[in-house]
């Protein structure tokens, strides 16, 4: 992968530091909106995205709903879940969510990850999988706060939504973007969508939605695919959206604080080590030094004289 | 469509009721989306479930399946009751104030001349009182207790909204509410559009249905504006495209009528259908008709037609009697069919009661299936276990399967919903052998004609006679069928009030309909396609997008019929001076010598308004009609009556007569009678019905809608669940009196128990898409459970209403 030729801020696994000669578009990243006011469920998205991909999930079975894939999978970038949620009114609402990525400003994935340069993230914000770099140990998705990243059987290399960094890198939108039928997928910048979502949010406040809102986690540092909800104060109501996604603390730890510590402790153990052989060790006498000091001794003195 | 798909953005009121829109027309459905989103219009659904258009909706209601007109019958009572109407709009463009006949009577669902015997009505009783001028009596005051507007609110009155909530199982207070929505756009400056499809048609009042709504329509003035209209979702590509060519049984191209047996005289004929103005200075345009018919007879016998033989009018079958899906079905049953062509259509899967379908087939000598899928028909000898139980060995049928391409993989047009007839290119080779349908139909018939110039015939004229112009009479061009559908002048045509000017020369294509002449100097396959490919060129294949109003009118894009109008009956759209009722969203408007705007103009385009010619100029009238006259098989005003298959003994609308329980003037042949279940062995009320992730039966072969899709499913409430203990993803198995299918079950709180006529009642949910071909799991055919009956006028089956039991597996 000619890697100079994209614009990537940051590596799975890499302390090298990233090329910054690139004025690029200064703070300016881009970002997927996803309205579930506005969505229908159609799975438009998920046609688009494997004829996109080239990817064919199998034809499974219904195990009793609408959501076919019954999960992502490393075939299945997106999933439709749906939600049948009766209101405070009695009214009964069916909250249809699209799950997949949502491409973080902290990425649980890339901090977790241990191959090197398995998971990049760009300058635009999208966070994308270097499959070739992977090793398919599954700490991206223990990294990951929403529980997306999948194992492909086939090939042992972790899959998710890629927010089609090709089609974003020659200036097209990604596919799903461009087979919704409704506008409920917008893409744009992040300004521009979050100037989007706050006229939807007015308007669903006009219909009595009072608690609407822009789903977009400060825990991971915001994401550049975000929500638009009917009741941004419950997201869970979403077929399990996360409240509050932050990394856990865990992968925190292990890939942060215990990196370096990790390494001093290392560094510890041999500076002591190091000390502890020039202080302790040559003091030390066994039978051998015992013989061969007295036999020193003998030759420096003389036999000895007996009185 | 009346209005059309971009001009839904216009509204403030959007009813999706007897239909799903969002589900089955997710790109048109985004026009509902801007209206919400940038006119902060208001979104209704009215469904037995609660659908995905419900799922963005502002407003549900559940609704008991079959009882719409209840519903909506109990809307008019209450904009009647309430003088929520758009008053200058209703006394100057409806029949509000025209006098009934004194013998016209309805009596406990019954109006008058009923047979019960022939199950039909004798009609005539149901009409106008005519003046001594021939011009329909009218009381503008609507005081006169014979007024359609005084009638109205006679027949109205039982709807009431506790009668709503008993039959439909609404709830009142939603009920009330949806009123008050609706109520709304009784105003000039707000606007309802209605957006129905199969919920409404699939029933055996599904006419009436339709007629109700258009109703409300009416007295909301909400009919020819920005923002309003019926408008029909048709479900297909091109399903309007089929209607408007005439591929019914009794339909000749641009809704001329296949002339009945009993019309052997061809001015007879004509003079039916050239309805007389029954109002001073209406244009009645239907007195064109003859035009219309006369250049279309030009089309199919050129030379062969003159004025000396009636334009070949001997050549034309006569209708003995209705050659509808149901009854040819039912002929096929009885023996009488030799052999079908079966072109693009798969009825073992789409026609109701799979067991008679498996039968007829079995009894046809041969069976052609043109189509680019293996359908389930092609295979209906086959036996595929449960999901086909059959014996090969006792079938007969010859089978032979003609492979053709699809959609894209020619040239050609579709028709979509708004009228929009719009040209598409071919995009990809079609595999293997396939031929286009014009390739195989082209062979066919000149293969015949071939036939019966050797060998002779009965009466071979018709046939030998036909015109074939075709560069390659075994395949013919999408291109050259489509500039015969539009029309040609045969001969000079000269300005009637200037014959030294010649306005068309002879060999040219006509830029419209005004052009045709009785005279046989004109040819068009079908009138009101007419200007599409016109003079200039190809006008479908027009992609200009420009909307210089803002409303939605790109008259640049694509060719609307009829005369690339988009907003049908727009004249009503302004008030009787010419001036728009909502200066905001003028669609055209008078300007002292003639009418423009952003519409090409419904009505004669240099009409002084103050002649009061009506916007309606279709209708004999001049204006739209609340009562019906004798256009309806069931009566005037629409009444409501159970579905054949029905939970209830008894319509609380007409209480205690036994012919008005079901539709008294729908088709049953004796046989299917006996095929209709009881609510003592079948409780539930079932409907089917569509998925957005599969059309019909062709989507299954199709890997990525079967990986989002995969498997049969039925729906059932949470309380039908509890009651007979399933939970989502257990088998179940739901049959009706023809038949059985068994499916994975999906419990849902979309489906609510309704508390109907002092009852619970519920409703069983059953997706149609499944089948025994296809890369889908293999399934069981829906219509194994469905009625074998339809609507009383246009023989619509009833798939949307009929009776079923669930039992777990």
């Amino acid at each position: 992968m000619a890697l100079q030729s994209l614009d990537i801020i940051r590596r799975s696994a890499t302390t090298l530091p990233e090329p910054a000669i690139r004025t690029g578009t200064g703070d300016v990243t881009v970002a997927k909106l996803i309205d579930t006011t506005k969505c229908i469920g159609c799975k438009a998205c998920q046609v688009a995205c494997m004829e996109w991909n080239d990817l064919r999930d199998e034809i499974g079975t219904n195990v009793g709903a609408y959501q076919n894939p019954h999960d992502l999978t490393a075939s299945s970038w997106t999933l439709m879940r749906f939600a049948e949620v009766e209101n405070t009114k009695g009214d009964l609402e069916w909250l249809i969510r699209k799950d997949g990525c949502m491409h973080c400003a902290d990425p649980g994935c890339l901090k977790a990850c241990p191959a090197p340069g398995a998971i990049v993230q760009y300058a635009n914000g999208i966070v994308d999988f270097h499959e070739e770099n992977c090793i398919g140990c599954g700490y991206c998705i223990a990294g990951c706060p929403f529980d997306i990243p999948r194992i492909s059987r086939k090939d042992h290399k972790a899959y998710k939504c890629t927010l089609c960094s090709d089609r974003v890198a020659v200036g097209l939108e990604p596919a799903c973007i461009k087979a919704c039928p409704t506008g409920a997928l917008v893409f744009g910048t992040k300004e521009d969508m979050k100037l989007h979502a706050a006229d939807r949010v007015e308007d669903l406040k006009s219909r009595g939605f009072q608690n609407a809102g822009l789903y977009d986690p400060p825990g991971v540092g915001g994401t550049h695919v975000m929500y638009v909800l009917h009741h941004a104060d419950h997201p869970h109501l979403y077929s399990g959206l996360i409240d509050n996604p932050h990394i856990s603390n865990t992968v925190r730890l292990w890939k942060g604080a215990t990196k370096p510590l990790a390494l001093a402790a290392m560094a510890f153990a041999a500076i002591a080590g190091f000390f502890h052989y020039i202080r302790v060790g040559p003091n030390e006498t066994d039978e051998n030094d015992e013989t061969r000091a007295a036999e020193e001794a003998r030759k420096l003195t003389g036999p000895e004289k007996r009185p | 469509m009346t209005n059309h798909w971009v001009d839904i953005k216009n509204a403030d009121v959007v009813l999706v009721m007897g239909g799903n829109a969002a589900e089955a027309h997710p790109c048109g459905f985004k026009w509902v989306t801007e209206a919400k989103a940038h006119n902060k219009a208001r979104l209704i659904v009215v469904d037995p479930r609660f659908t995905r258009t419900a799922s963005v909706a502002d407003i549900y209601a559940p609704i008991r399946t079959g009882t719409d007109i209840v519903f909506m019958g109990g809307v008019v009572n209450y904009l009647l009751t309430n003088d929520k109407i758009q008053h200058e709009y209703v006394h100057n463009y409806t029949d509000l104030s025209f006098l009934v006949r004194e013998d016209f009577s309805f009596q406990n669902g019954i109006y008058s001349g009923y047979d019960a015997d022939k199950r039909s009505y004798q009609r005539s009783t149901w009409d106008y009182e005519l003046g001594a001028d021939g011009y329909v009596k009218t009381d503008p005051s609507l005081a006169n207790p014979r007024c359609v507007y005084q009638l109205m609110k006679q027949h109205y009155a039982r709807y009431t909204p506790e009668m709503v909530a008993r039959v439909c199982g609404t709830p009142k207070d939603k009920f009330l509410q949806i009123c008050e929505i609706m109520a709304s756009t009784a105003t000039p400056t707000r606007a309802m559009t209605i957006m129905y499809a199969l919920g409404w048609t699939q029933h055996s009042v599904g006419s009436q249905m339709i007629r109700q709504g258009a109703m409300v329509q009416l007295l909301l003035g909400n009919i020819g504006v920005a923002g309003g209209g019926m408008n029909a979702l048709r479900g297909h590509s091109n399903i309007q495209g089929l209607t408007d060519l005439g591929l019914m049984s009794d339909l000749l191209p641009g809704y001329l009528a296949l002339p009945p047996e009993k019309m052997q005289d061809f001015k007879e004929y004509i003079g039916s259908k050239s309805f007389k103005p029954l109002r001073p200075n209406q244009l009645s345009y239907w007195q064109n008709y003859d035009k219309f018919f006369v250049s279309l007879m030009k089309t199919w016998w050129g030379d062969a037609a003159t004025a000396q033989n009636n334009w070949a009018y001997d050549y034309l079958p006569k209708v003995d009697k209705l050659y509808d899906m149901l009854h040819f079905f039912e002929l096929m049953n009885q023996g009488k069919i030799t052999g079908f062509i079966c072109q693009g259509f798969n009825p073992l899967a789409a026609a109701p009661n799979k067991a008679k379908l498996d039968e007829s087939l079995a009894k046809l000598k041969f069976l052609v299936v043109m189509d680019p899928l293996a359908t389930e028909t092609s295979e209906f000898w086959r036996n595929f276990g449960e999901h086909n139980d059959v014996d090969p060995s006792k079938i007969q049928t010859e089978v032979f399967r003609l492979p053709t391409n699809c959609f894209a993989e020619e040239n050609g047009s579709l028709t979509n919903s708004s009228r929009w007839l719009q040209w598409h290119w071919k995009g990809a080779e079609p595999p293997g052998d396939a031929r286009s349908d014009l390739q195989i139909m082209g062979g066919l018939f000149t293969r015949m004609r071939d036939m019966y110039r050797k060998d002779g015939g009965a009466f071979p004229d018709p046939i030998l006679n036909l015109t074939w112009p075709y560069a390659q009479p075994d395949s013919p061009a999408p291109e050259e069928l489509a500039r015969e559908y539009c029309g040609k002048a045969l001969k000079d045509l000269a300005d009637p009030k200037d014959p030294a000017k010649v306005t068309r020369k002879a060999g040219e294509q006509l830029a419209g309909f005004a052009e045709l002449r009785n005279d046989g100097s004109t040819a068009s396959g079908c009138w009101i396609f007419c200007g599409a490919w016109g003079p200039t060129g190809n006008l479908m294949a027009r992609r200009d997008n420009s909307d210089p109003t803002g409303i939605g009118q790109t008259l640049n894009w694509a060719y609307s019929w009829p005369a690339n109008r988009r907003v049908m009956y727009n004249r009503a759209s302004c008030d009787p001076s010419g001036k728009p009722f909502n200066p905001n969203r003028k669609l055209i408007a008078w300007n002292g010598t003639a009418w423009s705007g952003a519409d090409i103009p419904d009505y004669k385009a240099d009409e002084d308004p103050s002649l009061g010619m009506g916007p309606f100029i279709m209708n004999a009238e001049g204006v739209a009609r609340f009562f019906a006259r004798t256009f309806m098989a069931e009566g005037p005003f629409p009444e409501h009556y159970e579905p054949m298959e029905t939970p209830l003994s008894n319509n609380p609308l007409s209480p205690g007569n036994p012919q008005s329980l079901n539709n008294p003037a729908a088709r049953v042949f004796d046989g299917d009678r006996k095929t209709f279940g009881k609510p003592d062995k079948f409780p539930h009320a079932a409907t089917t019905y569509r998925l957005t992730e599969h059309f019909h039966y062709w989507t299954k072969h199709v890997r990525l809608n079967a990986i989002i899709q995969p498997e049969q499913f039925v729906e059932i409430g949470e309380a039908l669940g509890q009651e007979l203990g399933i939970a989502s993803g257990d088998r179940v198995k739901v049959s009706s009196n023809r038949g059985y299918i068994d499916a994975v079950a999906v419990v849902t709180k979309r489906l609510r128990a309704l508390q109907v006529d002092g009852k619970t009642l519920h409703h069983v949910g059953i997706p149609i898409h499944w089948g025994f071909k296809g890369l889908a799991k293999p399934g069981f055919i829906a219509n194994t459970l469905t009625p074998f009956v339809g609507d009383a006028n246009s023989q619509t089956p009833e798939f949307k209403s009929f009776l079923v039991k669930v039992e777990k597996l």
